[in-house]
């Protein structure tokens, strides 16, 4: 399956690949384009990314202060993703260009960015991450680039 | 500062202004960068800097005197505590409810509020004690054990 970008399908895909499916530009760390990510979370509400996002994941959001620096910080996130062509700030830049963490900038609106890297073969954060008992709070996943309608378990 | 010997333990004490938004989370950095130096195992490090970051944003959001934040790390375990003479939780039971939250649309559209903070720091600790007096303050211990 290949995306628009010419992408091939796939679970692990690169910095890089990213920035080309969503058409970004790179505001900090162009050093580390070559990472590999397998996950991916969407959201502007930075508690809910730090209790359900697995680390090493990139994150898409609309959010652009120091917190969601922070919060990448905290989880070990390999990017911050700003979505519908927002600038973040200057003091998150300048906080993200000490952590050495990635930031993003693509034109497209979050739920786009989203279905793109989804389709491409990047998968979510599915389930608490880190509760001690991980088994806990799972739910069957979705399966990147297979999704036929609606969520998962509605449509049959 | 160095830190070293683990055996011996360490204690250290970091204050946390209230309403500061753009130093919130400086004393949950400098944890997890302690617990790294000396070697705590990543997984653990992750439940205890997130648990102390969600602490230090309370602190941060809802004690306007701010608080303090103690890292005590011994062999076995590592304790956070966070304390503040703020407004005190009226209802611990709602608090601990995912979804929960008093915080202001203000402090939302920053993305806190979301009522996972204190669900979170329970999930991410191996123990959690809470005691809180409205209009007196309020004192979170969690417990991570070394393992």
């Amino acid at each position: 399956m290949n995306d628009s970008a010419g992408i091939q399908a796939r679970s692990t895909m690169t910095l890089a690949d990213i920035c080309k499916i969503l058409n970004a530009e790179v505001i900090c760390g162009e050093d580390k384009l070559d990472e590999q990510v397998t996950t991916a979370c969407g959201c502007d509400l930075m508690s809910d990314v730090l209790a359900f996002t697995l680390p090493g994941s990139i994150l898409l959001t609309g959010l652009t202060n120091q917190q969601v620096v922070r919060t990448a910080e905290m989880l070990d996130l390999k990017a911050v993703i700003i979505v519908r062509n927002k600038r973040p700030d200057e003091s998150m830049v300048e906080l993200a260009c000490s952590k050495g963490l990635p930031i993003l900038l693509s034109p497209y609106p979050l739920y786009e960015c989203c279905g793109m890297l989804f389709a491409a073969g990047l998968k979510g954060c599915n389930g608490s991450v880190h509760a001690k008992d991980e088994s806990s709070q799972k739910i069957e996943p979705a399966k990147p680039g297979e999704m036929t309608c609606g969520a998962p378990g509605l449509g049959d | 500062m160095e830190v070293s010997n683990r055996a011996e333990g360490l204690k250290e004490t970091y204050d946390v202004a209230g309403r500061d938004f753009s130093s919130a989370g400086a004393a949950s950095s400098r944890i997890k960068r302690i617990l790294q130096q000396i070697g705590v195992d990543q997984g653990i490090i992750r439940r205890i800097a997130v648990s102390s970051y969600e602490a230090e944003m309370n602190l941060v959001i809802h004690a306007s005197n701010g608080g303090r934040i103690t890292l005590d790390i011994s062999p076995d375990a590592v304790t956070i505590l966070v304390e503040d003479d703020g407004p005190g939780i009226t209802d611990i039971k709602k608090a601990m409810q995912p979804g929960y939250s008093t915080a202001s649309d203000e402090i939302r559209e920053m993305g806190f509020g979301a009522g996972m903070g204190l669900p979170n720091m329970q999930s991410c600790a191996d123990e959690l004690e809470i005691s809180s007096e409205p209009g007196v303050g309020t004192t979170l211990k969690m417990v991570f054990m070394n393992r």
